[in-house]
């Protein structure tokens, strides 16, 4: 009997197809300014939209000084953040206190708008563990250093909320190198399992240190990448704060009322180096690309929508700046008074309860550190 | 009282901690309706609802990060991992971020999480399954590493671990599940953890030992004593911290000793208790302490177990050296 041969059975690049054309980018305010998305137009205030301007603003300056405290000496690690301040603050402008934010590495403005205090951050970059005690009303862990360790427990913090019936949610960002971790599936893929009140952000700002976003996956968007965990996923212009305020809202939404949790793919750039310890960002990507790129500025685009409402001018924007400015200085201030951080305070807080060679240890140092 | 095996006490055990305090979460692969591949979780779920005993998806590094979030979140998670052999999916979650969120957070955070694990040879299991992982866990700062060896401590130590704020790693070696029944008291009591227990009094040698290897020592102590040597055997019971105080109470009063362990040889466990002794009671002593450990290969599941794995008459040799030295 001859075999056939060619029988299609499911026509495989039609189903790709049509996966891809379910991932389009939102975008509402264009690079000029303008509303390219009526429909989709966030309901914000006046006063929210010259406070998420004024934030970012913030952010921006707050970036500059930290590289250069970071040259001085005067900063520990430091991840710039220039470029993803639409993904970063518009993001974090769309939730409220209750919710429990999971950061990576570069998120350190999101928790800084949640509250934890500048001085607190700066301590944190010099390794002084007083830089993440968290104070009691404020829902942040430390910004994540293994990729995708937030992604998991975010899934675990998201089921907690629920099954206290609280009306939060949990977030966290990794970037588009994490989502090829193993860790950054099995978060949303227990997420839709639970059903639980969670938003995945993802920050595609193209490179992974220097491996580009095309060698990351096959997939066209990252955002697709939801379909395999059974939930929702969007892509949206990670330069436009509008766009990504819109998206987190309505995720934050679903997930409230028990919708489960979404998927966010931001498209963004980070106009600096991964981090200040020794990155080049010449080696891996060229001048036109940052060019192309700062095109899209997120503050740019969302001063010249701002200053066509006749709600933004320079001297706002001056005083904001001057605010940041001598806020840093006072935050480096109160940073540099902090105690000298000792052994046994760092023994004392491993466990709730001394294990008995830690106590022995405790002893060992508080001699050493006595003389 | 009762008479039970390990198994039914550690079922006891996370039955009454899911009656007394309602945020104890009990989850992992297969523990829901199956009631766990050894049947550790039998009917907690059908007790205590599927909002308290639930099954996960099949991810080892979600589990650790469900935990986690769920400390986070005010819960006390008993998390499973089905065999400690696919501790290396969730060795992030473990050593990585549980036991480090205290530090991490200055102090703010604490993870009162218990990971239960199914682990040790002679059971005849597929690769992965059998292997003496405690040495990673015993190496991680943060963590506490609880192995019991009777159905008595298994109960009181799994009580005292669910209710520690920080977290365990309670570890159930699978040979000892079913071997044999003891007296178990009903309702709940606490053994401490970080405390060894003289399983057998002696005053010639001290066979030092945890899991199912204090079984065997057991019967070597006997054996010697048919020939005249009077061995204690110390159980262990917590392999981090290590009960020092009783190690060397032991010592000082037999002045010879041995290290038994299941795990292969390389620092491991056994290795740490000679340190400690040698430490603290090196002018006690009239003979080195020696080991009694597998060999530096992996675990060779299914065949020549019997062998690979330390048996009573590796521990007679063994005390033999010492205490003729």
């Amino acid at each position: 009997m001859a075999s056939k041969t060619n029988n299609i059975v499911v026509d495989l690049a039609k189903q790709l197809d049509v996966v891809d054309k379910e991932f389009q980018t939102l975008q509402i305010l264009n690079e000029e300014g303008e509303i390219v998305n009526q429909d989709a137009v966030p309901d914000l205030t006046d006063e929210q939209l010259q406070e998420l301007m004024r934030r970012m603003v913030y952010t921006r300056i707050l970036d500059q000084r930290s590289i250069s405290l970071n040259r001085q000496g005067r900063l520990g690690f430091y991840a710039p953040t220039a470029g993803q301040e639409a993904s970063q603050i518009a993001s974090h402008f769309a939730l409220e206190k209750e919710d429990f934010i999971l950061p990576g590495y570069r998120d350190v403005p999101q928790i800084i708008w949640h509250g934890l205090p500048l001085h607190q951050a700066f301590l944190w970059s010099r390794g002084h563990f007083q830089g993440i005690q968290i104070p009691e009303d404020l829902h942040i862990l430390p910004p994540q250093i293994i990729i995708g360790a937030q992604y998991v427990q975010t899934a675990g913090v998201a089921l907690g909320i629920k099954k206290n019936g609280k009306k939060s949610v949990a977030i966290t960002y990794t970037g588009d190198g994490g989502t090829s971790q193993g860790d950054f599936y099995e978060g949303i893929n227990f997420a839709g399992a639970y059903q639980v009140p969670a938003i995945f952000i993802v920050q595609n700002n193209q490179f992974a240190i220097s491996t580009p976003r095309e060698k990351q996956t096959a997939a066209r968007t990252l955002a697709q990448k939801a379909v395999a965990a059974g939930i929702p996923g969007i892509q949206v212009d990670g330069m436009d704060p509008l766009a990504v305020y819109a998206a987190v809202k309505e995720a934050r939404e679903r997930a409230i009322n028990g919708e489960g949790p979404t998927l966010i793919e931001t498209l963004t750039y980070r106009y600096g180096p991964h981090t200040m310890s020794g990155d080049d960002p010449t080696r891996y990507r060229t001048k036109e690309l940052d060019s192309e790129w700062e095109k899209k500025d997120p503050l740019v685009r969302f001063r010249k929508y701002l200053e066509n409402k006749g709600i933004w001018n320079e001297e706002m924007e001056e005083k904001v700046i001057e605010q940041a400015k001598e806020d840093i200085k006072e935050a480096i201030k109160k940073a540099d008074a902090a105690p000298k951080q000792k052994v046994t305070d760092l023994i004392s807080i491993m466990n709730v309860e001394l294990p008995s060679n830690l106590k022995e240890q405790y002893e060992i140092y508080k001699e050493k550190e006595s003389k | 009282m009762a008479q039970m095996t390990m198994i039914q006490a550690i079922n006891d055990a996370m039955r009454q901690e899911l009656k007394r305090d309602e945020k104890v979460l009990i989850f992992g692969e297969d523990v829901g309706k199956n009631g766990g591949v050894f049947r550790a979780t039998e009917n907690l779920q059908a007790e205590f609802g599927e909002d308290r005993v639930f099954d996960t998806p099949l991810a080892e590094s979600g589990i650790g990060g469900l935990a986690i979030g769920l400390a986070l979140e005010g819960f006390r998670p008993v998390p499973e991992i089905q065999f400690f052999g696919f501790v290396y999916e969730v060795m992030d979650s473990i050593a990585g971020q549980m036991a480090r969120y205290r530090f991490r957070t200055g102090g703010s955070y604490k993870m009162p999480i218990t990971f239960r694990s199914p682990f040790g040879g002679g059971v005849h299991t597929p690769e992965m399954h059998a292997d003496s992982l405690e040495g990673l866990m015993a190496q991680t700062p943060g963590l506490r590493v609880v192995i019991p060896s009777t159905p008595y401590d298994a109960k009181g130590l799994l009580i005292s671990a669910i209710r520690s704020d920080d977290p365990v790693i309670f570890l159930e070696h699978m040979k000892l599940y079913r071997s044999f029944r003891q007296e178990v008291p009903e309702g709940d009591y606490t053994v401490e953890i970080g405390k060894a227990d003289i399983k057998r009094e002696g005053k010639d040698i001290s066979i030092i030992s945890y899991g199912a290897m204090v079984h065997e020592s057991l019967k070597a102590a006997e054996e010697l004593e048919k020939e005249g040597y009077s061995a204690e055997v110390v159980d262990l019971r917590t392999v981090s911290p290590l009960d020092v105080d009783t190690i060397v109470a032991s010592v000082e009063k037999t002045n010879r000793a041995i290290v038994v362990q299941e795990a292969q040889r390389v620092a491991g466990v056994a290795a740490n208790v000679v340190a400690e002794i040698n430490e603290r009671a090196i002018l006690s002593l009239e003979a080195p302490v020696l080991r009694v450990t597998a060999p530096d290969t992996v675990y060779p599941f299914s065949q020549a177990e019997s062998v690979w794995i330390p048996n009573y008459k590796d521990i007679i040799e063994t005390a033999k050296k010492v205490l003729t030295f």
